[in-house]
């Protein structure tokens, strides 16, 4: 068979791959769309952004401009973060459980935010808060790193997370528990639990620098990432420095999940459920996974916030207890199947 | 490429893994690495793929060290076939196949036609285009690593490193594995291969390299492998026939401490 008349078969699966990306994007921009039209009060949306931009102080075009526009964006930049360290971390671990939440690398980040909290930092320096956090997610990916090597089996995966979440829960608590009043430990708790109830506009210009550096380490990791499919040595000789590649690996889920619970707390399962369904679609190549997982990762999130607002229940579910909710099943079934195939 | 090793030395944790090996390497021929367990083939193997670096010693690519050659550029000139034969996902044969392109490729530029020839001289050459479509974790053992040979080979570079290619497969996947070595071989590249089998090595290979204890016992044509040799090498003794005019050797029985 010649060069040529394998085209049509690398053509039609760019083809595929870019409706993928199509479709995805246009499911984001619908839950994007979406999320500023949900809200506890009435408002009418083309008025109000017709409002804002005539520049007019109207209340609708506040709401849309304080109130929905950031926690539309909020929802995206966070889910894509979160999908796409998801699917980073699995790729280069070689282990579909690798997700920031399960290996404890958002509960590092948290507890970064809140030792900035805590000590009041966070008041005096606003950067304090996403910096507290990206230093937590730094020290645990390092040390899940450390702990686990590559290609470990999934149990010492799991057992890493299980140690790095319980190390952080439990300094997480001793803040909580030394907490000077009451009020403040409660705002810590439900801040834990992960939400993007009233986040403003300041708070998406301070964490999307940090989180689009993350990203971009994370997405040109990509040819490493499909290299290390056939193990590390294999990948070293094909070229790549596996020292570099580990530490973009470890620096872009540290930034992007840092700055991500930073602004909206620990929200888990959304690296473990936006890879793990799109695999399939990519031919479960790594590189490829990457930046699908990152838009499936946007659309989860922004669709998990719709349904915290129009979910019949009050006080609003946090978003964090919703994709654990969705996502801890998801778990339960990968462990399951795993175990299968031991 | 030719390649000189010179006085290879390795160390680790005060075992001295290779012991000042001598070894040049030349394209158009087919070298096969044999020995005991931990005689250090493997590590040599590795240090020449650039995986590794020497206590002491020198390995030059025509002449130039690997540090001045360049990762990248190296990745391009030679090719390494792990022995773990991992694969990490389901991933599908021409994709595996396709990961050979990596040192070519520039990076998110996809590939190029250049790079599609390659995987598909790879994948005939290798006989694994019928199952393209497969996922790796499909098939067989032997077919499996015929599908991560071709990966190597789409590298299309002037050295292959083997380890070990033939050890988990059936009789009939490791004869069609060393005579594509062979081909390879035959076609102006340089293979060098890790070899459990005695009788695999002295059949289809141009030069034997007798490892022992990190030591070069021998470095000549498969005839030069005496009897002496392998007993010194293995603790063996050596079962000679010959078979339509051609010489065959099979290990026979374990030899006392005083025979060898």
């Amino acid at each position: 068979m010649t060069a040529a008349s394998v085209c049509p078969i690398a053509r039609a699966e760019a083809t595929n791959h870019g409706r993928l990306v199509a479709g995805l994007c246009l499911i984001v921009a619908c839950a994007f769309v979406g999320s500023l039209f949900v809200g506890y009060a009435g408002l009418d949306v083309p008025q109000a952004i017709a409002d804002a931009l005539r520049g007019a102080q109207t209340l609708p075009a506040i709401v849309l401009v304080e109130l929905r526009v950031p926690r539309a964006l909020l929802g995206c930049f966070v889910g894509f973060s979160l999908g796409l360290a998801g699917a980073a971390m699995q790729g280069f671990l070689r282990n579909p459980l690798a997700e920031p939440g399960v290996v404890g690398v958002s509960g590092a980040a948290a507890l970064g935010a809140v030792i900035a909290f805590y000590s009041g930092l966070s008041t005096l320096v606003p950067l304090a808060l996403p910096f507290g956090a990206i230093a937590g997610a730094i020290f645990a990916a390092l040390l899940l790193f450390a702990l686990v090597g590559r290609g470990a089996g999934t149990m010492t995966v799991i057992l890493a997370g299980v140690a790095i979440n319980s190390f952080a829960a439990a300094l997480t608590s001793l803040a909580l528990n030394l907490s000077p009043n009451g009020f403040s430990a409660l705002e810590i708790v439900y801040w834990l639990m992960g939400s993007l109830v009233d986040r403003s506009l300041p708070q998406v210009w301070l964490a999307t620098p940090f989180m689009l550096a993350g990203w971009i380490l994370l997405l040109t990791a990509a040819p490493a990432l499909d290299a290390l499919s056939l193990g590390e040595p294999t990948a070293r000789s094909l070229g790549f420095d596996m020292t570099r590649v580990r530490v973009r690996l470890v620096v872009g889920a540290a930034l992007a999940v840092g700055a991500s619970v930073a602004v909206s707390g620990a929200i888990g399962f959304i690296g473990l459920v936006a890879p793990h369904v799109l695999r399939p679609f990519v031919g479960h190549k790594p590189g490829r996974l990457l930046f699908v997982s990152g838009l499936g990762g946007a659309a989860l999130l922004l669709l998990a916030d719709i349904a915290a607002r129009l979910l019949p229940i009050r006080p609003e579910l946090k978003l964090g207890v919703i994709t654990a909710m969705v996502g801890a099943p998801f778990l339960f079934q990968l462990v399951y199947r795993l175990r299968r195939e031991a | 490429m030719r390649i000189d090793i010179a006085a290879a030395t390795m160390r680790i944790e005060g075992a001295t893994i290779l012991d000042r090996v001598d070894l040049v390497l030349t394209p158009g021929e087919i070298v096969g690495l044999i020995g005991p367990n931990g005689a250090g083939k493997s590590t040599l193997l590795k240090a020449i793929a650039g995986l590794s670096s020497l206590s002491e010693g020198t390995i030059r690519y025509d002449g130039a060290r690997a540090r001045e050659i360049g990762a990248a550029r190296l990745a391009r000139r030679l090719a390494y076939l792990a022995q773990d034969g991992e694969v990490s996902w389901p991933l599908r044969v021409d994709h595996v196949v396709g990961l050979g392109r990596l040192p070519h490729r520039t990076p998110f530029a996809g590939e190029s036609e250049e790079d599609r020839g390659a995987i598909e001289r790879a994948m005939a050459l290798a006989e694994v285009a019928q199952f393209r479509a497969r996922t790796v974790q499909s098939l067989s053992g032997g077919e499996r690593m015929r599908v991560l040979l071709a990966r190597a080979l789409a590298v299309e570079s002037e050295i292959l490193l083997a380890d070990e290619p033939v050890a988990a497969v059936d009789p009939l996947h490791q004869l069609r594995v060393m005579d594509l070595l062979r081909q390879v071989a035959a076609s102006g590249k340089c293979v060098v291969v890790v070899l459990h089998d005695l009788a695999l090595a002295a059949r289809f290979c141009n030069r034997l390299v007798v490892l022992a204890e990190g030591r070069k016992l021998l470095d000549g044509p498969p005839e030069a492998l005496t009897d002496a040799i392998i007993a010194r090498a293995y603790g063996v003794s050596t079962l000679r026939g010959e078979h339509l005019g051609q010489a065959f050797i099979l290990p026979w029985a374990p030899l006392g401490p005083g025979q060898r």
